[in-house]
């Protein structure tokens, strides 16, 4: 579990290397976000508001120009490697089958990296105990594009649990799936962070979505973006899709709306 | 039409009906063997001189093999550097088009110079020929790597190294396999015309002595001989290309199917 304290960040693109135009775009201006141990963040917003970019800044994939971004007190300089990460388009690598995109991060990141072979099926059955929570359990063997959307976002999301990460960022996971998937996998989701307790970062623009999901949903401006409304979600978990047509709900999601239109 | 069968088929109907219309142009026409023969007489000749001919098919199949496999290795370093670094596209790609520009034959008499008459010339201009679709391919297909795949390894904080051994060289195997089968008739093309200009064997030493005797025959059997190796070591890669990216070809039929055809 970590702690992510982000403190009057700007962030300026257009000017690395090699570009040949002068443009620069103020992609966030003095964002601050503090996000607790194994805290549900949700991070809503237009789109272009910079909510991806917030998800590199953690990541480390992305340096901030101004201000500091820090992961359980240390500033953020380089790509981190307690951190699973989940994008919006499947990026399941289109060569391996589904349990070794899976086990991808145990190749990468220590100490499961300089683990002897003997240790292997050990972590073979982790991912099938992983792929089995998410309803994947005889889909190992298949290769991605003879998946669902929704399959291999769930997919998607065991590899991005699989190396036990402290921090779980979510990059609009389920933007690209019908709203029946999509609510499943909230549920999915769910289930997994409450059995696990890593902090998550989640960023979408399906209100619905921050609010089942989410302890802390914060609301973004459109270009340059900057965190403008957070408000906590009262409801006990565990949430269910009974719990989203409960009044407090419909009234949290239309209070939020209003903030994202709103100027 | 589209049973496996009739594939199989195919290749062997099709190479049938170009031998008989050889055939039948020769005969219909009347002309001497001397100016082209039929193809039954090349492939007399084929057996008449098989002995002498299998000699230097071996040779030229060594000279091409080691002409192509410098090819593969320089061409996968190569092209995985330009691929990677923008920088050394930008500085080598002029002068790689600038060197495939050249004809190769006509090198071959500087080649001769530099390293006098035998398999040294034909190994270079196999080399030379078959070294650039190795590089454009495998610089294609590392420039085209999804940038979503690489951010998934930058974020596991994964290394240089490990992103071009866990994407960059899977994802480049399809375009690496199709330059491999270009590559590979090129080498042979190569080498013949090496040893055709400054070889003292090889099947293009055949070929210009049978030619320089009128033994037309002896020079189309020598050239079927060419056209069978190098549709073998295609055969090969279409092998191993096959079982190593099934991946990239998701199901039959592609276009074809598609379209309705």
């Amino acid at each position: 579990m970590s702690e992510i304290e982000i403190v009057d960040v700007d962030l300026v693109y257009g000017r690395q290397a090699g570009d040949k135009s002068d443009a620069q775009t103020l992609a966030l201006e003095k964002t601050s976000l503090s996000i607790g141990n194994g805290d549900f963040v949700a991070v809503v917003g237009p789109s272009g508001c910079g909510k991806s970019t917030l998800l590199k800044l953690i990541s480390g994939l992305v340096r901030r120009t101004r201000g500091s971004v820090r992961v359980d007190g240390v500033e953020v300089t380089r790509p981190l490697k307690n951190v699973g990460m989940a994008f919006q388009n499947s990026t399941l690598l289109p060569w391996r089958n589904i349990l070794d995109n899976v086990m991808l991060p145990l190749e990468i990141v220590e100490p499961y990296r300089s683990q002897p072979r003997s240790e292997k099926p050990a972590q073979r059955r982790r991912a099938e105990r992983l792929l089995e929570s998410v309803g994947l359990a005889q889909f190992g063997d298949r290769m991605p594009w003879q998946l669902s959307g929704g399959m291999q976002q769930r997919a998607q999301i065991c590899r991005a649990l699989i190396h036990e990460p402290e921090i779980l960022l979510l990059d609009e996971p389920f933007g690209a799936l019908d709203a029946f998937t999509r609510e499943e996998l909230w549920g999915v989701l769910q289930a997994l962070w409450m059995e696990r307790k890593f902090s998550v970062v989640l960023v979408t623009h399906e209100l619905r979505e921050a609010v089942y999901l989410a302890d802390t949903v914060h609301v973004m401006t459109a270009r340059p973006g900057r965190v403008k409304f957070s408000s906590p979600v009262p409801m006990p978990r565990p949430r269910s899709l009974e719990t989203t047509f409960e009044p407090a709900f419909v009234d949290l999601v239309h209070r939020l709306r209003n903030h994202v239109s709103g100027h | 039409m589209n049973s496996p069968f009739a594939h199989r088929l195919a290749p062997w109907v099709a190479g049938l009906l170009m031998i008989l219309l050889w055939w039948a142009v020769v005969r219909a026409f009347g002309i001497e063997s001397f100016i082209l023969p039929t193809p039954f007489e090349a492939l007399y000749a084929l057996y008449q001189f098989h002995a002498v001919l299998l000699h230097h098919i071996l040779t030229t199949f060594v000279t091409t093999v080691l002409g192509f496999g410098l090819a593969v290795v320089l061409g996968v370093i190569l092209g995985v550097l330009v691929g990677s670094f923008r920088i050394i596209y930008s500085a080598l790609y002029p002068i790689l088009v600038g060197f495939n520009s050249v004809p190769k034959a006509a090198l071959v008499p500087v080649l001769v110079i530099w390293c006098g008459v035998g398999p040294l010339p034909a190994i270079f201009t196999a080399f030379l020929l078959s070294f650039f679709p190795i590089v454009v391919n495998v610089a294609t297909g590392f420039a085209t790597i999804e940038p979503e795949l690489l951010d998934v390894l930058r974020a596991l904080g994964a290394s240089r190294r490990d992103m071009i051994m866990k994407i960059g060289i899977p994802r480049s195997l399809p375009y690496f396999f199709a330059s491999l089968k270009i590559s590979i008739t090129l080498a042979f093309v190569g080498s013949v015309i090496a040893e055709i200009v400054a070889g003292n064997s090889g099947i293009g030493n055949v070929m210009l002595v049978a030619s320089s005797n009128f033994n037309i025959p002896l020079v189309f059997a020598a050239l079927i001989a060419v056209a069978v190796m190098g549709i073998a070591m295609y055969s090969v890669f279409a092998f191993i290309e096959k079982r190593l990216t099934s991946w990239s070809v998701r199901g039959a039929g592609g276009i074809e199917m598609a379209t309705g055809g």
